[in-house]
Order: C-alpha cells, then sequence, then structure tokens
C-alpha cells in the first residue's frame, strides 16, 4: 500500500516571455502518488494544477518547456522519454480524464470507435472480446443501453453521458494511475454529483491511483484521502484530506476555506483581499504575502521552505503556521447579513408570467399572437419586496436566466404581466419603456468578459449609463465616476485601464459599478460569480451585500450554486423546466419538508467536508421539454406517486415556515418522507 | 476647457496606438519588408514626375529595343521610349485608382454589412443572397463589359473597382457584425436604454473596425491584382500613358530577344502587391487577426 | 437532410435566376442597345433593321427577357452577332478547352495543396514551414499575366523546352493537348494552390490546439495515426467551403491565362466577345460562368453536409 508510483520532484515549468525573460509557472514542486491512493491538487485558476498534471503523463503544453526538476514514475523519468516511449505509457499505465468531454472527444469518431481505439492500442484482445468490452465499459460507466452508445456520435450524448464515455475510455488500459483534469466543472449540480460518485466506485472498485485535480474543494474533499493545495505556482499545503479540510495550517488554505458559502451556514464567506499574483511578478518573498494577514517583514524579503511537520503529517510553507494550530473552530464563522424589513412595499411583481421561445408562425405574426401550449417558462408568479434579495434557483434549462431577461424586457413575454411599483405594469418591449422604468432596472452579466466592451476603457464603461441617464459631463461625469470606483473598491487610477487589463474580480467590480451608477432601484444579477475564482467570489458577494445595506437595492439574484444563494438571498425561488417548485424565505427553503427537487438539488450539492457526504435521490436525465401536463418534475420525481402527477398540476401548499411547495403529496407527509 | 484636454487626450492616445500598431509590425522581418517596399512605392509614385530621366512619351525610331546601358539604364521599348522612365512612372495610376477604390469599397461594404448584420432577418437574407449572385458574376467579366461600355477614365474605374470588390467586405463586416452584437456588452447597452444610433458608434464600430481595416487591406492588393490584369488586357490605362500592366502586355510579343522591357515592369508591379500583402498580414497580426482561413472573394 | 439538400439547391437556383436578372437588367441599362453597340457608326438603315428584328428589340423588354431565360433553361443561349451564328456552336468545343485546362488544374491543386498545408501545419515556425509558405505567398500574390509570362519567358524562350502558345488543332488527341496545356495549368494552379494550402495550414493548426488531440496524444494513440484519425477529418471539413470559394474565384484567372497562352477556351471568348461587342454572347458567358460558381458551391455544401456527423445523425435520427 505505500509504494510509489508516481513522484515528482523539484519540478519548474516555465515559459519564454515576449522581453526574453523566462518565467516560471511551476516552481520546485515535489510530491510523490502512492499506490491505490486519491491526491486531490486544488488550486485557483492560475496557480499551475493542470500544468502540474499534464506533466505527470510526460506532456507539456505548446510554449512550456521543463527548466529542471523531474517527473518519476516508476523510477523512470516521463519527461526524458521518447514520444515512442510515453505512447507505450499514456493510456496503459496512466490514463487522463478531461475537463471538458465534449471538447476532449474527437467530433468525427464515434463512441465506440474512440474507446476500441484505446482497447487496441493497449491490449492484446481480438475484435469480438474488444467488441464485450467496450459494452462492459459502457455498461460499468453506467450509462443507459451500451450496446446502442458505441454507436452514437460525441455531440448527441449529454454532457454528464460525455464525461462518463472519457471515463469508459480512461479505463479501457486498465492504468495503475488516472488523472483527473476538473472532470466534473461545468455539469450540473445533480449530474455532477452522480459523475464522483462513479469515480469513488471505481478508485474503490479497482484499486487504482487517481490525481484528482480541481479548483473545487467540495469536490476534492468527496474523493480525496491527500490533498495538495496550490498557490502562484507553488505547493503551499500538502497533508491527510481530513487535516487540510478541517484544520488548514496555512493562512491560504485557511482562507479559502472561510471564502466558500456553504450549506450549512447562513451569511456570508468571510473574503479575502486581492487576487493571486501573476506568474513572472513574484520577485522575492512569499507569494502570499500581499494577500496575508499573518504577514511579517521576514515574509516580504524571504521565501518559506515546504517545511515537514511530522506530528501533523502534513508539509506546510509558512514561517507562522504556528499561529493557525488549533484555529479550526473560526471555520464555521460568517458574516451576518442585515435582513431587510419584511414590512417593505413591493416594488415588482410578477404575475402568471409565460414565456416562448417557440418561433411564431405566419399567421399568428399577423395576429400578433404566440401560440404555444408548453412554453419554456409557465405561471410564474412572484412578488419582489424593496430592498431584499430573491434568488431564482435551477439547474441549466430551468427558464431562471430567461425569467430575468424578460423582467429586463430583452424578451417578451407570451402571457402575464411584469409590474413595477404601485402596478404600473411595464411593457414587455424594451422600447416601450420609458426611460426612468429602463433606470431603474439594471443588468449584471454572469462573465465580465462579455460583458465590458474590450474597446473601451473602465472611464468610457462607467460614463456611458451617467450620459445617457443623468446628462452629466466634464468634471462633474468625472467626479462620479471617480465616487463609483471608490465605491467598488477600485482606485481612481483604474480610469484609463481597458478591460483586458483587469483580473476577473476588478472586472466585475467595474460591472457591478456601472450597474450601480444608473442609480437604480433592482438589479438584476445573472451569475454573477460563478465565472469568477472562489477567493474572489466572496470579495464580490460581500461587496454586493455592502452596497445594497447602504443604498437598499433590492435584488434579483440567478444562479445555480445552492450555497452562493443560501449566503446572500433572502428568499429564494426553485425552479424546474421553467416552472416554480418551491419559493419561500432562504432559511426555510433550505429546510424539510421541501419540494422533491429542492430535495434532489439540496442532496447533490458538495460540502468541503468529508463528513458530509452527498445524498443521490434522482437520476440525472437530462429532459429537453418541459412535460405537456402534469408536474414539471414527473420525468424525474424520486417521490412520485403515480397518474396523478402525469396528469394534473400540484397544488400550491404553504408550510408553517412560510415556504410555499408545488406537490401533490401532502406537506405534512412531504415533512415526515425527509426526516 | 476640461472637454477639449479630454479630446486631445484621446487623440494623442489614438495617434500612440497607431504608433504602437506600427511598431508591431515593423518588429517581425516580413512586416518590416512590406511596409518599407509599400513606402518605398508611394514615394516614387509622388517624386517620379520630377526625377524621370526622359519624356515617357518620347517616341524615336533611332532608339528602338537598346538593351540597357548607361544612357538607358533598362533599356528602351519598340518604340523607342526609356523603360526606366515609363517603369517608375507606371506604378501612379494603378495606385491611386485602386486606393480611392478601396476606400470606396470599404465605405458600402463596410456600412452595409454592419447594417445587414444588425437588422438580420428576411432583410438580410434578401441583401446577402443578392451580394452573392454578384459575387458569382466573375469580376473579370463584369468589369470588363462595364469598361467597354463606358470607358476606361478614372471616373469609371475607381467607383467600378470600389463596388466589386466591396462584396467580399460586406460578408466580413456582416459576420464581425453578428459575432459581437451576441455579446453581453451589447444586451447591456440595450438593455440600458441606449439609442440605435449610439450603439452601432459607440459599442458595435470599435470593434468591427479592425476586421473591416484588414480586410481593405487586403482588398487593396487584389483590387491592385485585378486593376493591372484589366491593363494587361488593354481594358484599364489608355496608352501612352505608362502602366505596368500595359507594358508587359505590349512588351510580351517581343521577349524574346528584348527581355528587359517586360522585366522591369514586372518586378515593379509584383514588388508593390507583394509588399501591399506582406503589410496587410502584418497589419492584421498586429491587431490579432488571423486572416489566413479567409477565401480571397 | 433531403430537405436541407433541395433547399441548397433551391437557394443556387434562386441564386441564378438574381444573376440572370442582374446581366439583363446590366445590358439594358448600359448606353445604347445590343444592336447600336455591335454596329457602332453602321447603325443605320436595313443593318439595324435587321439587327434588331434578329434579337427580337422590338418587343418589350421583359417579354425578351421572358423569351430569353425559357430559351435559356431549354439550353439554347441565342444568336451570336459576330460569329454570325448560334451561340451554342461557338460555346462548344471552348466549354470543352476550358473544362480540361480548369480540372486538371483542380485534381493537381487540391491534392497539392492539402498535402503543402498539411506539412506547414505539422512542422509549423520550422525550416519546411518557412520555405513552403514563402514561396506561397510569392506564389498567391503575383498575378497569372505575369506568371504566366515569366513562365514563357523562362520555359519556352530561354530554355526551349515547351511551347509558349498554345496551338490547338481541332482533332487533337487528349495527348497533344496536354502537353500544350502544362504550362497554362501550372501558371492557374500556383495562385490557386498557394491559396488553398495557406486555408489548410490554418485549419490544420487550430485542430491540432483544440482538445481532443490533446486527448488523443494522452490516450497514447502514435504521431500519424492521430494527424490522419483525429486531425484531418476533422481540419479539411471546413476546408471545403473555402477552396470552393477559392476554385470559383479563379474563374477570373483563367480568362487571363488564356489570353496570355492564346488558349482557344471560354477566357478568350470572354475578352473576344466584349472587344467586338457582342451582347448576347456576354450574356451567355455570364449566366455559363455563375452556373459554374453557384454548381462548385452546391457540391462544397452537399460534401460538408454529407462528411459532417452533426448533420449525418441527423438523417439517422429521421
Amino acid at each position: 500500500m505505500n509504494e510509489i508510483i508516481e513522484s515528482v520532484k523539484n519540478l519548474s515549468i516555465g515559459f519564454n516571455s515576449q522581453k526574453g525573460k523566462q518565467i516560471s509557472i511551476l516552481r520546485n514542486v515535489s510530491t510523490n502518488i502512492k499506490k491505490g491512493e486519491t491526491v486531490g491538487i486544488v488550486g485557483e485558476s492560475g496557480s499551475g494544477k493542470s500544468t502540474l498534471a499534464l506533466a505527470m503523463m510526460g506532456y507539456i503544453k505548446q510554449g512550456l518547456f521543463p527548466l529542471k526538476g523531474e517527473c518519476l514514475f516508476k523510477s523512470e523519468d516521463l519527461l526524458k522519454m521518447s514520444s515512442r516511449q510515453l505512447e507505450k505509457i499514456r493510456g496503459r499505465k496512466i490514463a487522463m480524464i478531461p475537463q471538458n468531454a465534449g471538447q476532449a472527444l474527437t467530433p468525427n469518431l464515434k463512441i465506440g470507435y474512440q474507446i476500441d481505439e484505446a482497447l487496441r492500442l493497449h491490449t492484446d484482445l481480438n475484435k469480438t472480446e474488444r467488441d464485450k468490452k467496450i459494452s462492459e465499459l459502457l455498461n460499468k460507466v453506467r450509462l443507459p443501453s451500451p450496446e446502442t452508445m458505441a454507436f452514437r456520435y460525441p455531440h448527441e450524448l449529454s454532457g454528464g453521458q460525455q464525461q462518463r464515455v472519457a471515463v469508459a475510455m480512461a479505463l479501457a488500459g486498465k492504468p495503475d494511475l488516472l488523472l483527473l483534469d476538473e472532470p466534473t466543472t461545468g455539469l450540473d449540480v445533480t449530474t455532477q454529483a452522480h459523475v464522483l460518485e462513479l469515480l469513488r466506485f471505481i478508485a474503490k472498485d479497482t484499486g487504482t491511483s487517481m490525481i484528482y485535480v480541481s479548483h473545487d474543494l467540495g469536490a476534492i474533499a468527496q474523493v480525496s484521502d491527500r490533498i495538495v493545495v496550490m498557490y502562484a505556482g507553488e505547493i503551499v499545503l500538502e497533508g491527510p484530506a481530513r487535516k487540510i479540510l478541517k484544520e488548514p495550517i496555512h493562512p491560504y488554505t485557511y482562507g479559502l476555506l472561510k471564502s466558500i458559502p456553504k450549506l450549512s451556514l447562513a451569511g456570508l464567506p468571510a473574503s479575502m483581499p486581492g487576487s493571486q499574483p501573476q506568474p513572472g511578478s513574484i520577485n522575492e518573498g512569499c507569494s502570499f504575502y500581499d494577500r496575508c494577514n499573518l504577514a511579517t517583514d521576514n515574509c516580504k524579503k524571504n521565501s518559506p521552505d515546504l517545511e515537514h511537520i511530522k506530528e501533523l503529517d502534513t508539509n506546510v510553507r509558512c514561517f507562522n503556521y504556528k499561529e493557525l494550530i488549533n484555529q479550526n473552530n473560526n471555520l464555521q464563522t460568517s458574516i451576518t447579513k442585515k435582513s431587510n424589513n419584511s414590512e417593505a412595499n413591493e416594488v415588482l411583481k410578477l404575475k402568471d408570467v409565460s414565456i416562448s421561445y417557440a418561433k411564431q408562425k405566419f399567421f399568428d405574426q399577423l395576429l400578433n399572437k404566440i401560440s404555444d401550449q408548453n412554453p419554456t417558462v409557465k405561471d410564474i408568479n412572484i412578488d419582489i419586496k424593496k430592498g431584499e434579495t430573491i434568488a431564482l434557483v435551477g439547474e441549466s434549462g430551468s427558464g431562471k436566466s430567461t425569467i430575468l431577461k424578460s423582467i429586463a424586457g430583452l424578451l417578451k413575454t407570451k402571457d402575464g404581466q411584469i409590474k413595477f411599483e404601485n402596478d404600473r405594469i411595464l411593457s414587455s418591449d424594451l422600447k416601450m419603456r420609458n426611460p426612468n422604468d429602463l433606470r431603474a432596472i439594471q443588468l449584471i452579466f454572469q462573465n465580465p468578459d462579455e460583458s465590458l466592451n474590450p474597446n473601451h476603457t473602465v472611464e468610457q464603461i462607467l460614463s456611458q449609463p451617467l450620459k445617457l441617464y443623468f446628462n452629466l459631463s466634464g468634471e462633474e461625469l468625472k467626479k462620479n465616476i471617480i465616487d463609483l470606483l471608490k465605491k467598488v473598491r477600485l482606485g481612481e487610477f483604474y480610469m484609463s485601464r481597458y478591460p483586458r487589463q483587469l483580473s476577473g474580480g476588478e472586472k466585475q467590480r467595474v460591472a457591478v459599478a456601472r450597474a450601480f451608477a444608473a442609480k437604480p432601484d433592482i438589479i438584476l444579477c445573472d451569475e454573477v460569480t460563478s465565472a469568477l475564482d472562489v477567493s474572489v467570489q466572496a470579495a464580490v458577494l460581500n461587496l454586493l451585500q455592502q452596497l445594497k445595506e447602504d443604498l437598499g437595492t433590492t435584488y434579483v439574484f440567478v444562479s445555480h450554486d445552492l450555497a452562493v444563494v443560501r449566503a446572500i438571498s433572502d428568499r429564494v425561488a426553485v425552479l424546474y423546466q421553467g416552472r416554480l417548485c418551491e419559493i419561500g424565505p432562504s432559511q426555510n427553503v433550505y429546510k424539510f419538508p421541501s419540494h422533491p427537487y429542492t430535495e434532489v438539488l439540496l442532496g447533490a450539492v458538495l460540502e468541503p467536508d468529508p463528513d458530509i457526504k452527498p445524498k443521490l435521490v434522482a437520476e440525472d436525465i437530462v429532459e429537453e421539454k418541459p412535460p405537456e401536463k402534469g408536474c414539471s418534475f414527473q420525468g424525474r420525481c424520486p417521490r412520485k406517486i403515480g397518474d396523478i402527477c402525469n396528469s394534473e398540476v400540484p397544488p400550491w401548499q404553504i408550510g408553517e415556515n412560510g415556504n410555499a411547495i408545488r406537490c401533490h403529496i401532502n406537506i405534512e407527509e412531504l415533512a415526515s418522507l425527509q426526516q | 476647457m476640461e472637454n477639449n484636454l479630454i479630446t486631445e487626450d484621446k487623440q494623442k492616445n489614438k495617434l500612440e496606438k497607431a504608433f504602437e500598431i506600427l511598431k508591431t509590425m515593423a518588429s517581425k522581418p516580413s512586416g518590416l519588408i512590406g511596409l518599407t517596399i509599400v513606402l518605398f512605392h508611394v514615394v516614387l509614385a509622388l517624386t517620379s514626375p520630377y526625377i524621370a530621366p526622359y519624356d515617357y512619351k518620347a517616341i524615336s525610331p533611332n532608339t528602338m529595343l537598346l538593351a540597357p546601358s548607361a544612357e538607358h539604364w533598362f533599356g528602351t521599348d519598340s518604340l523607342g521610349r526609356d523603360v526606366f522612365t515609363r517603369t517608375i512612372l507606371g506604378g501612379r495610376t494603378a495606385l491611386t485608382v485602386t486606393f480611392f477604390g478601396s476606400l470606396i469599397a470599404l465605405l458600402w461594404g463596410g456600412l452595409l454589412g454592419i447594417f445587414c448584420g444588425l437588422v438580420g432577418g428576411k432583410i438580410d437574407d434578401v441583401v446577402m443572397r443578392v451580394v452573392d449572385a454578384f459575387l458569382s458574376i466573375p469580376w473579370i467579366l463584369a468589369m470588363l463589359l462595364i469598361v467597354s461600355l463606358l470607358g476606361t477614365s478614372t471616373e469609371v474605374l475607381i467607383p467600378a473597382l470600389g463596388f466589386f470588390y466591396g462584396k467580399g467586405i460586406v460578408r466580413v463586416a456582416r459576420a464581425a457584425t453578428h459575432d459581437v452584437i451576441a455579446k453581453d456588452f451589447i444586451v447591456s447597452a440595450r438593455a440600458r436604454g441606449h439609442s440605435n444610433m449610439s450603439i452601432i458608434w459607440n459599442e458595435i464600430i470599435p470593434n468591427v473596425r479592425d476586421a473591416i481595416l484588414v480586410e481593405g487591406a487586403m482588398r487593396w492588393s487584389w483590387m491592385l491584382l485585378g486593376f493591372s490584369s484589366l491593363s494587361f488586357l488593354g481594358f484599364g490605362v489608355s496608352p501612352p500613358t505608362p502602366d505596368w500592366g500595359l507594358m508587359i502586355s505590349n512588351a510580351r510579343g517581343l521577349m524574346s530577344f528584348a527581355y528587359w522591357s517586360v522585366i522591369a515592369p514586372i518586378v515593379g508591379l509584383s514588388s508593390l502587391i507583394i509588399g501591399i500583402n506582406l503589410t496587410a498580414d502584418a497589419f492584421a497580426k498586429a491587431l490579432g487577426i488571423d486572416r489566413s482561413t479567409k477565401a480571397p472573394v | 437532410m433531403l430537405l436541407l439538400i433541395l433547399k441548397r439547391i433551391g437557394l443556387g437556383l434562386i441564386t441564378l435566376f438574381i444573376v440572370s436578372l442582374i446581366t439583363f437588367v446590366g445590358v439594358e441599362v448600359l448606353p445604347g442597345d445590343a444592336c447600336t453597340t455591335y454596329l457602332e457608326r453602321e447603325a443605320y438603315g436595313t443593318a439595324l433593321d435587321a439587327c434588331i428584328k434578329r434579337l427580337g428589340l422590338d418587343i418589350p423588354a421583359y417579354e425578351r427577357y421572358l423569351d430569353w431565360a425559357s430559351n435559356v433553361v431549354r439550353g439554347d443561349f441565342g444568336y451570336s452577332l459576330s460569329g454570325e451564328m448560334p451561340i451554342n456552336e461557338v460555346l462548344g468545343p471552348r466549354v470543352k478547352n476550358s473544362l480540361v485546362l480548369a480540372s486538371v488544374s483542380i485534381l493537381i491543386g487540391i491534392p497539392l495543396a492539402i498535402v503543402l498545408g498539411i506539412i506547414t501545419a505539422l512542422w509549423r515556425d520550422k525550416l519546411p514551414d518557412i520555405m513552403i509558405s514563402t514561396i506561397t505567398i510569392f506564389s498567391m500574390t503575383i498575378p497569372e499575366f505575369i506568371s504566366a509570362t515569366l513562365l514563357i519567358l523562362i520555359v519556352a524562350i530561354w530554355l526551349g523546352w515547351l511551347p509558349g502558345i498554345v496551338i490547338i488543332p481541332s482533332d487533337a488527341t487528349f495527348y497533344e493537348l496536354l502537353s500544350n496545356i502544362i504550362l497554362p495549368v501550372v501558371a492557374i494552379s500556383m495562385i490557386m494552390t498557394a491559396h488553398m494550402a495557406r486555408m489548410v495550414r490554418s485549419s490544420v493548426i487550430q485542430v491540432m490546439a483544440s482538445d481532443y488531440v490533446q486527448m488523443a496524444i494522452l490516450k497514447g494513440v502514435p504521431y500519424w495515426k492521430m494527424v490522419f484519425r483525429h486531425v484531418l477529418p476533422n481540419a479539411l471539413l471546413p476546408a471545403i467551403n473555402v477552396v470552393a470559394l477559392t476554385i470559383a474565384w479563379l474563374l477570373g484567372g483563367v480568362v487571363v491565362t488564356e489570353v496570355v497562352f492564346n488558349y482557344p477556351g471560354l477566357g478568350r471568348l470572354v475578352i473576344e466577345s466584349i472587344s467586338n461587342r457582342d451582347l448576347p454572347v456576354v450574356q451567355a458567358l455570364a449566366i455559363i460562368l455563375a452556373s459554374i460558381y453557384v454548381g462548385i458551391n452546391l457540391i462544397a455544401d452537399l460534401m460538408t453536409l454529407m462528411l459532417n456527423p452533426r448533420l449525418k445523425s441527423l438523417q439517422i435520427r429521421k
């Protein structure tokens, strides 16, 4: 059990900058992988974790090259091997499960061929044996009807199925070591939990060693025996999973764990200041110096070595780690947020809103009517109070962003009304709304790379709403821009920068500032933190909360991440296939009884805690269209009671805590079932 | 006063940006060579009337088909005219016509393309179908027909060339607009309630400008190719105005014993086209656009 | 799937219809009608009357268009003024000659372009790429009439290896034809090959950088196997359409090349008919050349449809 299969020794990998300087993105990395062990490598984007993982297969991306060190697989250096030798090891001894299987499967080759290719290269089986093996493998990764699956093309499968095919392909060569590069990132919450469950089963079943690379400590916590934490190209902490997650003794890991929103915890996570340094920008001292609250003068000048602490079986790269020992209780705290005044007036009302993506037929177009009996979004009734944060939660295809677009006037509604302040109906056509209503509702988008014009400076970006709504110019305009930047904690000098010169978190702050420039009443937030790193996400969430408390803004917050929603929202609406399932105050929605779909979602959440395992209560089938009649969740419901679910739309029931659930099962019965 | 300062600042920024782009272009050998060649030709075209040693149209039976010598560096042609004089003058018409032709192509192609990309739907379909139909008539046939019926004056050539080479720009501008219009920053501007004109001017044009400019630079070199082909066929510049295409065409029959009268204009024309092409390539790379995937239509 | 194919064909036909309108209207709008243009100073009296009668210029324009269009659909292009015979007879041998020239150029050019494109992509920024790419830049920028003239000067005049001017007797055998067209083929395919090779190069480079190629490498697939199974099918698919556009664009180059070599094809007919101001022939040529363009693009579209697994599976599901 203690046999080492792969060991990385003092590995540095770098590239040559345009100015001819050598810049390293991996610095002096050493670690060992033991037989049968699962090692999680965790770090934010740009920490070098993927580069490390690929180097462990002897693969260096184009433009990069090893500076020093070695990757020993069974005491042979992979980095010195010829491509012939590597072909014998890759897929046979070490196999890879890629991040985005949808892009990692060759589009012109059938699933069966791609698995068969691995079998032909790495086993001695003949044709009939291989065919048998293919269905066996497809079965093992729990794909439906393996016989026909082999004849399909990658694009015909759903994301989760593609990922399973990638797993099957990796298992084909019976490798000793499996490398997983963010294998569940980009999948829906429930699918992610299922894939993870499968991987854990495979690790147990085959005894393969695994290296699991991810930015998501929740996923890492579920599978790893040991965890390696990377920061700015270095290992900063390494040790047994439980120790790392429960008693992190490196300030970065500690801060990272604190900045993750948790289901079990109401309130906002604490944030870390700043962001990870760019490769090549650290000249001396500790790479975490700028963001560390334990830092001393010593940290500024000298960089700490990775120190082994015997009694904890942990390696740590910090001078002051002792201050963090036995501090673990602090991990379970969060910043409480001011709750809103529940007596406040309603500022926005959605009444019987339906939205259809169906194309209008010619005659209906003439009559200006949309005929669609089964619209994408149907019967949405939500009243939003002034100053509250209401979250719309659901997986992809739940219609949450569609509703947001309709509120903004970007998508026409099919039926129903959107009422703003004192029951005034807002036109569903943007062009018909008056300028003041347009000002009152602002949007923040998911990806700031797309939502900021790359050809405008921050000054130009922020001046757009100020000029449009308030006709500002000259000195006054400039003063307002500086004020806005100050509000989102950015300095005046950002004015002349272009978006490409900003980090992800800074860009999103500019986007937030642009929304607030309009002095809006309501801000619609569309997955605003999902493109950001965890430590940056916490900072943006805190910023949004702070601004809201100061200015009394109302948020409609769309997200797929239940933990983030738990942290920021006052009320939650759960959506499935464009229909509301449950709505209520957030502390109650996260408690039972809940709608079976909420139950499924909550069960699938991955917490950064090895003791909280996900509960998989429903299949992760992908439904492309909402059902014609009956309950929207009938296809996947684990608590389905019979025909009534297929034929009749379930009634609303209100629980004693005030959350409304739309289900045929009596609410008390539901409560006892879910206990 | 303050406003003035800001605009001045912006202008300075633009100049700096242009200089930056030039510097990036010249940082690679191919870009540097291209820029040098184009610059050389432009300077030559501006100064050649003053430095030409002979009269370009002086016919002299005594000096027919002389080989290169100290007196006639590139020799003389079948009518006894100095080839050197005619070569250094031979790019003037081509450069002027194609430069203004490209401007016209850029203008109408870019505007129509952006318009189509914006409105989409039925109007877009119809316009693109018509553009496609124009594309499918070989340019040379159409150009020849126009020129043979309307004459070869620059007033005919510039708009005609501009029209035929603008079709491709329509496509590029439309595709670029389509790409940009789906981006969230446009959605954001729409949701804020900006007017269409303001969205086009502030959000769309700055983001499609580069692609259209690169396309225009490319069109320039192709238009030069097309124009000299017309001259070569006898439908471009009318004699005795010196023009490379025409010179090659005239001297071709005699090249078995007077190769020099062909070589000089060939070098002149080829170097200019290659120069413009290298420059366009470097320009595209400096702006971060890959132009090698585009078809020359 | 079938619907998709029919739709593409329909679009092609619409394009041709618009082309016919453009050429017809274009000729109508330009100063003078076909007869005055052709006869120039002799456009009076009986000659003019006869001409007008022959072309039916005395009936309204739209009727004339319908007449002309319905005849074209039946394969009758009308009457050539300069040749004093039906246009079909003028066209016949010319079409054959040009077809030989173009198809030989394409048959040599496409495989060569693919091979060069792949070599330059796989050895990107190494010596083979730098050498080939430099040559392609030169050959794609130099106009056909220059490369053709240089070829004649060097190969035919200085070296004396091949005839500089093509003389094809009407009963020429295929072999005779072949030795005569070597130089024109080289001149035409040079520019075409260069364009396509650059296109293939960038497409291959794009695919080589994709996740699935990295995955194939990490799966242990040997290099050349990876190139042939995982890279090329995906790289060449999007190239098909661009190759088609390139070929169609080069129809203009064929005209020039034919003139330089004095080759009796459609291209020279273009020049001749325009010099003779024979508008009916010009109209016929416009339609024919446009049909070739539309046809090539249609073939490319259909090929892409057939080869793309995304569309193939559409068919299976239905």
